[in-house]
């Protein structure tokens, strides 16, 4: 009855619906970031092409465009996972997943491929279309792989767990506007962490997302403000955090099974 | 006969509401059982345990054998459930929706040609490509239905699943609904509607209050409840009042009409002989039996 066949057709049917579920609403989940994350690099590299210079032999606009890359991706990674389970509570339909065998550990995995998969996508538009314009080689490939793939895994697991703790839009926005985006903000996008302050480095420097950006970063020009392996190994470990407190709620039923 | 749903002392509670207070049910394989009861009577509230959406505070549930919360994967592949509320996912099709909720049960497109098939006999054939955003009411619910069954569960539960459906629907949902009962498929019905529980159901358990007031076959109850009423319209020449020689026997007004509760069939003539001595003309006459309705209220005012 249930096999490890099930398990397998019922994990990918859950994460089939996911990545069908984005991609039916493309213009607003995929083209909508591309569109601002290339406003972005347009208007900084504008601005600042010719004042700075953050890395020897690195222009301003190659030093923004992994950033904008990678705080595309984690937005839309967090955005994807989050707002599925917010629209399916509020809708009701999440009684559908509720009520099939699927487990808390299949229902993880499917919300975390899909919001990985978004997170990548939109991050991968933004590349090609960027390198239409400016020459940006990749100079450790499989560094910048780990950091997208963790990365994204890392916000989907913040957007399972956003999404299965709010129980209203205005609360998601909220996750939004008063988490997401500051940190994101804030964590080194537009500016190499050594131009701050030395309070603002060391206040910068507790935000997981400078790691996320920082090492993404050095996999494009093999140069980061702190060793890239460190943040390989925070990011990680906040993935690994963030997807216990995840599996936790969903095991527990917490908010979705009374 | 071997059981398909089972509650052993089974509680919910919240706060300092029993919700539902130590109910104990077995359900037969084959049955069609109905979970009577008022709003708040624990009807949803069963459902949902067994769903696996809420969790009993004590006791255990089975499906097939199956405990509901230690094998909720076997339990959850032997029990199609038709919610109460009209949910639906706006971003995919009917089609699209019941092969997404088959495959979360592990059904690939081999089980395509069955979602055809409850496609069809739900007369949803038409709306298969029709996004859930643009189907009526109706359709809808028989969306929801076909979700229910597309894993081919032996057990079948329905909550309040007529609930603001119009008759011509309701009925062609029943159609359908018994030929699966009649296929062997065990049927779970949570209603409002009396009428239709007494028409489908073998057996009922009425709850109150979130406990079993009554349990038993739809017939036993109204056998044992049964009482046969006489109800006359009588035209009074002169005062209205019943004669003394059948006054005792037990009876209701409601402006002309007098219902007598008959205790025995020669009451009839008791009754007839007394109105026609005392020149009471009898205008209309009927019998009226007892229906679920009246042992419903009749064990509901009981236990208030």
């Amino acid at each position: 009855m249930v096999t490890i066949k099930t398990q397998l057709v019922g994990t990918w049917t859950l994460i089939k619906k996911e990545l069908i579920r984005f991609w039916r609403v493309a213009f607003q989940t995929v083209a909508s970031p591309v569109i601002t994350g290339m406003l972005y690099l347009v208007v900084f590299s504008h601005v600042l092409q010719d004042r700075l210079e953050v890395y020897a032999g690195v222009s301003y606009t190659s030093f923004l465009i992994p950033g904008l890359i990678m705080m595309s991706l984690l937005q839309n990674a967090f955005a994807n996972s989050s707002s599925s389970l917010i629209q399916s509570k509020v809708m009701g339909n999440i009684v559908f997943i509720l009520l099939s065998p699927l487990s808390y550990i299949q229902f993880f995995i499917a919300f975390i491929v899909g919001a990985v998969v978004r997170g990548l996508f939109v991050g991968l538009s933004i590349y090609l279309l960027a390198i239409i314009f400016i020459d940006l080689p990749i100079k450790h490939p499989w560094i910048v792989f780990w950091f997208a793939l963790f990365g994204g895994g890392l916000l989907g697991a913040f957007g399972i767990i956003a999404g299965i703790w709010a129980d209203r839009f205005d609360q998601m926005a909220a996750f939004g506007n008063f988490v997401i985006m500051p940190l994101s903000f804030l964590s080194g996008v537009f500016y190499s962490i050594h131009s701050l302050p030395s309070i603002w480095q060391s206040i910068s420097q507790l935000n997981p997302f400078f790691y996320m950006i920082d090492g993404f970063r050095y996999g494009f020009f093999g140069q980061s403000d702190v060793s890239p392996y460190l943040s390989l190994l925070i990011v990680f470990l906040f993935f690994v955090t963030l997807s216990f407190a995840a599996i936790q709620m969903l095991k527990s039923g917490f908010k979705l099974r009374t | 006969m071997k059981t398909a749903i089972s509650y052993k002392n089974v509680k919910k509670i919240y706060g300092d509401l029993n919700a539902v207070d130590g109910i104990s049910i077995d359900i037969n394989q084959g049955e069609f059982f109905g979970l009577l009861g008022p709003n708040g009577a624990g009807k949803s509230t069963m459902i949902n345990m067994l769903a696996g959406l809420t969790k009993p505070s004590a006791g255990n549930i089975s499906v097939m054998g199956f405990d509901v919360q230690k094998h909720y994967q076997e339990a959850r592949h032997a029990v199609g459930i038709v919610p109460q509320e009209l949910v639906f996912d706006p971003f995919f099709n009917v089609r699209e929706m019941l092969r997404f909720q088959a495959g979360y049960f592990g059904k690939g497109r081999e089980n395509d040609s069955w979602v055809d098939e409850i496609i069809e006999r739900l007369d949803l054939t038409d709306k298969a490509s029709t996004n859930m955003r643009m189907l009526s009411g109706g359709m809808k619910r028989r969306a929801l239905i076909a979700q229910a069954l597309v894993h081919k569960p032996p057990v079948i539960v329905l909550d309040e699943p007529t609930a603001g459906v119009d008759v011509e629907l309701r009925q062609k949902l029943w159609a359908f609904i018994k030929d699966l009962n009649k296929d062997g498929h065990t049927i779970v019905l949570t209603t409002h509607y009396l009428e239709e529980a007494e028409e489908l159901c073998n057996s009922v358990a009425m709850l109150r209050a979130g406990k079993v007031v009554a349990m038993d076959t739809t017939k036993n109850l109204l056998r044992k409840f049964s009482t046969k009423n006489l109800k006359l319209r009588l035209n009074f020449k002169g005062e209205k009042k019943l004669p003394i020689n059948i006054e005792h026997i037990p009876h209701q007004i409601a402006e002309d009409f007098y219902t007598f509760q008959l205790k025995k069939i020669t009451d009839i003539t008791e009754i007839t002989e007394g109105l026609k001595q005392s020149k009471i003309e009898i205008i209309d006459i009927q019998t009226v039996d007892t229906d679920l309705e009246d042992v419903f209220l009749k064990l509901t005012n009981a236990k208030k």
